[in-house]
């Protein structure tokens, strides 16, 4: 199968059309790089599977999808291909995991 | 199926002789008692409080009833305040054998242990000739739970399990999703799938109720664990666990020791009403499948991505294991590899078929892979609820 020029790789799943975040099914390490809608993004770092990276820039601020629903609100700018976890995305209902 | 006909009527999917405790101070004198007989049958339950607690005896009246019981040996140091002889009596007027041995009347640990162990032997000799009866897919209910979750657990194991439950809702069986504290930040979506508008603000008032006790707490429903495997936030896990329940409509609400009153979809609301007391809601996944169990659940769907090992007393626990690096570890331990679902073996339709099938062979009788390994958890603790609302739940009747 060739990959269409705006694919994304298939390491990584988008769970809803309007997510701005994409979990990865496998771990990635870093410096590898991935394609999202097209783009090679390196990975900074080494990412878990099951882990969520940013399918585009984000803002501080902005709200996170997935599943197609808002999971918490960026504590800070994002670049696409980012690990999005708890060092920059906090819940808006109760604080979340404790950094000790 | 071959299920096991109860003199009130109610079928069950395994013979179990249950041996309950009514204070901490007995469950040595229990354990002993249970121990020697534990693969036959027999099972292990009770309650440790002293000082007496209305959801706890209602959970020990649903459990020692519970269609997969057949006979049931209460033991009793003598000076708790459980009431004991109203326990009793439920059970016998279910027609199930019953005995109840108070240790400080026996003369202490040996003689309740002797007598208790004599007991068991003939109820599970007894028990044996249990009578049977067919039972179909639509008597069954089929509780659902997450434990041990990491992002792989909202991605295919829990909608898998959703799959299921919806082709055991369109049998005409009932299925039943719980842990409003894990629902926190999908409210809104779930209140859209109300059987019936009166439902839908109560479905909402269920999750706010979990949110305030929370907050109170200083807590989350969210462990450790859950960040390591790639979780951020409660409305994040939230999501996930929310795919278990499937697509069917919600036709009500119920709270532990309810039994649904028709098939359908229900929500099981586990945490307290009132203020915030005894502290955390559910102290673990033992404990929410053990309310799960008293509201009837015959069968429970237990899906985890970073790998749970847990069974239950009383009920089969079906595990339905997200992550394919923590199937490969703990295969033993796991009953459906829904992982291969995110290496592109399987799809979520063929795997929620496959836990379909897999819950007809065990309410059959197959042993699951915790019923192989011995599991049978238990924990009950302190909580306090008020009445379900007149919206809660559909007029039919079973």
């Amino acid at each position: 199968m060739t990959a269409a020029p705006n694919a994304t790789d298939p390491r990584l799943l988008r769970l809803s059309p309007e997510d701005n975040v994409l979990v990865l099914l496998a771990p990635v390490a870093a410096g590898e790089s991935l394609r999202i809608d097209g783009r090679a993004t390196p990975m900074k770092s080494a990412i878990p599977l099951g882990h969520k990276i940013a399918a585009r820039a984000i803002a501080a601020g902005e709200k996170i999808l997935k599943y197609g629903a808002p999971i918490g609100t960026a504590t800070r700018d994002i670049a696409a291909g980012d690990h999005v976890h708890t060092h920059n995305l906090r819940s808006d209902y109760l604080p979340g995991p404790l950094e000790h | 199926m071959r299920a096991y006909l109860r003199p009130d009527g109610r079928k069950g999917i395994r013979n179990v002789v249950a041996v309950a405790y009514l204070v901490e101070c007995a469950q040595h004198v229990a354990r002993e008692i249970w121990w020697p007989h534990r693969g036959r049958g027999a099972h292990l339950i009770g309650f440790g409080g002293c000082y007496p607690n209305a959801y706890a005896f209602r959970m020990m009246s649903q459990l020692c009833r519970h269609p997969n019981v057949g006979a049931v040996l209460l033991v009793s140091l003598g000076c708790e305040s459980f009431d004991r002889d109203a326990l009793a009596r439920l059970i016998r007027e279910s027609g199930r054998p019953v005995e109840l041995l108070v240790i400080q009347d026996r003369g202490g640990t040996r003689p309740t242990i002797d007598a208790g162990r004599a007991w068991v032997e003939r109820s599970l000799d007894a028990l044996g000739r249990a009578p049977r009866a067919e039972m179909g897919i639509h008597e069954l209910i089929v509780g659902t739970i997450c434990g041990g979750s990491d992002a792989t657990s909202g991605i295919s194991a829990n909608p898998a399990a959703g799959r299921a439950f919806d082709l055991l809702v369109q049998a005409g069986g009932t299925a039943i999703f719980e842990e409003t504290g894990e629902l926190i930040g999908c409210e809104h979506i779930m209140a859209r799938r109300a059987a019936r508008p009166e439902l839908a603000p109560e479905l909402i008032a269920c999750v706010d109720k979990a949110a305030r006790h929370y907050a109170t707490l200083g807590h989350g429903s969210f462990a450790t664990g859950n960040a390591a495997g790639g979780l951020t936030t409660i409305e994040e896990k939230s999501m996930g666990a929310y795919s278990k329940s499937g697509r069917s409509p919600i036709s009500g609400i119920i709270k532990p020791g309810d039994v649904p009153p028709a098939g359908g979809l229900y929500l099981l609301d586990v945490v307290p009403d009132g203020d915030v007391r005894f502290g955390f809601a559910n102290i673990n996944d033992i404990a929410e499948i053990a309310e799960l169990i008293a509201c009837g659940s015959h069968l429970i769907l237990f899906t985890t991505g970073r790998g749970s090992v847990v069974g239950s007393a009383i009920s089969p626990v079906i595990k339905i294991c997200a992550n394919p690096q923590t199937y490969r570890r703990m295969a033993e331990d796991m009953d459906i590899d829904a992982g291969r679902i995110l290496e592109g073996k399987a799809t979520l339709d063929q795997v929620g078929r496959e836990i379909f099938d897999h819950v007809a062979r065990a309410a059959d009788g197959e042993p699951t892979a915790s019923e192989r390994l011995g599991h049978q958890e238990f924990a009950l603790t302190y909580k306090s609820f008020e009445p379900l609302g007149p919206a809660c739940l559909p007029r039919a009747v079973r």
